[in-house]
């Protein structure tokens, strides 16, 4: 499937690349860009961000793979980001993890048949003054228990 | 105590308050200087890193060429990914045009026009606090070509801020650079530094955003004001981020030198159920963690906690009480770092995946006293074998927490502690921990 930025995203693009110096160090915020207007980091996507910046499609794979922040399958309409870490993980991150595993019958990174959840065990998010923690796409839900984290995806589950 | 960073007024993330708060007055002050002058007031003030390194600010600032014959750059570093730290989205959110203004004076005092705020991407509701608070500075003409009318000069200076997408390794200076660039984030070779060849080949300086957002106060209330404060060697307050197992976890505001117990038990009310502490790693999880019973009369700051066997790092205190099933804990460090790894060096890569396996079978109860030795073995040949210091981060909490702790690893081995549930960390939600409390 062919992929083309919209005018409004080239708008954007070209707002960016005149932050920087040389057009390959917009490659991030252009690749936020076409993950946002296509769901996910298809080979199209990078073919065209390739072509957008004048560098090479390796380069922006290269990008890609490195990154955490970048999915290269589609994800859930609710990625659900659980944080795992020592100070999340003190206050009970990983029953958090389990629970949301348990609930949703999936595992880390594997989306529901729906599509309406994906779930992903994080590194820090920087919350760990309000652990345990849950990110569902941008937004932080903080100083959860099992209660909380119960309420936040029936909630999910109703806006669907 | 006042203060400097966060200042406990309402509203100060407005423009209008920060300015009634003697806001980007600073700046204007700076630009009546000489750049020199101005670097010899913040070497004086002994502003030091809070990134971690704790190098010295004005020091780091003076090795920037003084010719002009290619741009040169500031970076502010708030890609903030280290685990047990979380104060600089409190600036972001609360006090982030006095990180506009101090990266203002720091561009100006290093010759730079054109700085980039890193902000880690997983960071979206912060990014877009700061981006509101520098639209605004840029709309009121403090920052950009507009400067140069509003303060009657012909320095002016863009402020950019770039997003990260998700790896803690980009909070390592050269790393941070090769990403703006638009690069995998790997470390470069030192030499040459940042100062000679930094972003683009340029001359480049790195600060942490606490560091650069500490500036404005040295520069308004003067160098002796600052270096009063706290420790002499360590002046200044810094933000003490507090997690894991306390009553009130959060970030303080406190004058380096400030009794680690204090923070614990003055400030961040104590361990839930008045359990002992077990463990404290003072400085963020890749710092050297202290026994919980060697605590007392430990002082944060840099030198005092060099002399007690750990680092300050980024300020971020992990506590973890007499419960806690320390094996976990440092097989989850390590698997941190095992993650975050970029690859590039044989004995980070690998020895990170050994860590790991082997962490996991002692957690597994298939340990034994020689696995310990291993730990500590392959940790010692990541240590300094390493192009970037995240070796150090992968190896110092392997290392100092098997050699402090061995009667407790010893016991884990031969299976002389019983857990209260086997393999499973204890957590918070197992205690009368009030988690609904404010």
């Amino acid at each position: 499937m062919e992929f083309k930025f919209t005018p409004g995203n080239q708008a954007k693009i070209n707002d960016t690349l005149k932050k920087y110096p040389t057009k390959k160090a917009a490659v991030m915020s252009v690749l936020f860009l076409g993950q946002e207007q296509n769901g996910w980091i298809s080979k199209e996507v990078m073919k065209e961000i390739a072509s957008v910046l004048e560098i090479t499609e390796e380069e922006v794979f290269g990008v890609v793979t490195f990154y955490t922040m970048f999915y290269e399958k589609p994800m859930g309409k609710n990625h659900l980001q659980v944080c795992t870490n020592v100070s999340c993980m003190l206050r009970g991150g990983y029953e958090i993890f389990i629970q949301v595993k348990e609930k949703l019958g999936i595992d880390n990174m594997e989306v529901t048949e729906d599509k309406n959840f994906s779930l992903e065990e994080v590194e820090c998010m920087g919350s760990c003054g309000t652990a345990p923690m849950i990110a569902v796409n941008e937004d932080y839900y903080e100083n959860l228990n099992a209660d909380k984290v119960n309420e936040i995806i029936e909630s999910l589950r109703q806006k669907n | 105590m006042e203060k400097i960073v966060l200042p406990d007024i309402k509203d100060l993330h407005k423009i209008e308050v920060y300015k009634a708060n003697d806001g980007y007055t600073a700046i204007n002050k700076a630009l009546s200087q000489s750049p020199d002058d101005l670097i010899e007031q913040v070497k004086k003030s002994g502003l030091r890193g809070r990134g971690g390194a704790a190098f010295l600010a004005g020091l780091k600032w003076s090795f920037m060429p003084k010719t002009n014959d290619k741009p040169k750059y500031l970076c502010v570093n708030g890609d903030e990914s280290e685990p047990g730290s979380f104060k600089d989205r409190q600036i972001f959110e609360l006090n982030p045009h006095q990180l506009i203004e101090g990266t203002l004076i720091t561009c100006y005092a290093i010759g730079a026009k054109t700085a980039y705020v890193y902000i880690r991407g997983e960071y979206h509701k912060w990014i877009k606090l700061f981006q509101d608070a520098l639209d605004d500075a840029y709309e009121a003409g403090f920052v950009g070509e507009k400067m140069k009318e509003t303060f009657n000069t012909d320095f002016a200076c863009e402020i950019y801020i770039h997003k990260g997408a998700g790896a803690y390794i980009c909070g390592e200076e050269t790393s941070l650079m090769n990403s703006i660039e638009g690069q995998r984030g790997y470390p470069r070779v030192k030499p040459p530094f940042p100062a000679q060849n930094g972003l683009w080949g340029c001359p480049t300086t790195i600060n942490n955003v606490e560091t650069i957002a500490n500036v404005p106060k040295i520069i308004n209330k003067g160098w002796e004001w600052f270096s009063k404060i706290g420790e002499p060697k360590h002046p200044g307050t810094i933000l003490f981020g507090i997690s894991g197992h306390v009553n009130n976890p959060g970030v303080y505001e406190l004058p380096s030198g400030t009794l680690l117990t204090d923070i614990i038990y003055k400030y961040a009310g104590g361990i839930p159920g008045d359990k002992k502490i077990l463990c404290v790693i003072p400085g963020g999880s890749s710092m050297p963690p202290l026994r919980g019973d060697g605590i007392e009369g430990v002082k944060m700051d840099a030198e005092s906690l060099k002399a007690a066997g750990s680092s300050i790092g980024t300020g971020g205190i992990i506590v973890m009480d007499e419960d806690t099933d320390l094996v976990k804990v440092l097989a989850r460090i390590a698997k941190f770092y095992y993650h975050e790894s970029c690859g590039q060096c044989t004995p980070c890569r690998e020895g990170t995946s050994w860590l790991v396996r082997l962490l996991d079978r002692i957690g597994q109860g298939n340990g034994s006293s020689h696995d310990l030795d291993m730990l500590i073995d392959v940790a010692s040949n990541i240590e300094g074998n390493t192009i970037c210091a995240l070796g150090e981060a992968a190896a110092w909490p392997v290392r100092f927490m098997v050699s402090r702790f061995r009667d407790y690893f010893e016991k884990r081995v031969k299976k002389e502690i019983v857990l209260p549930v086997k393999n499973k960390v204890h957590s918070m939600r197992d205690t009368a921990f009030p988690l609904d409390s404010p």
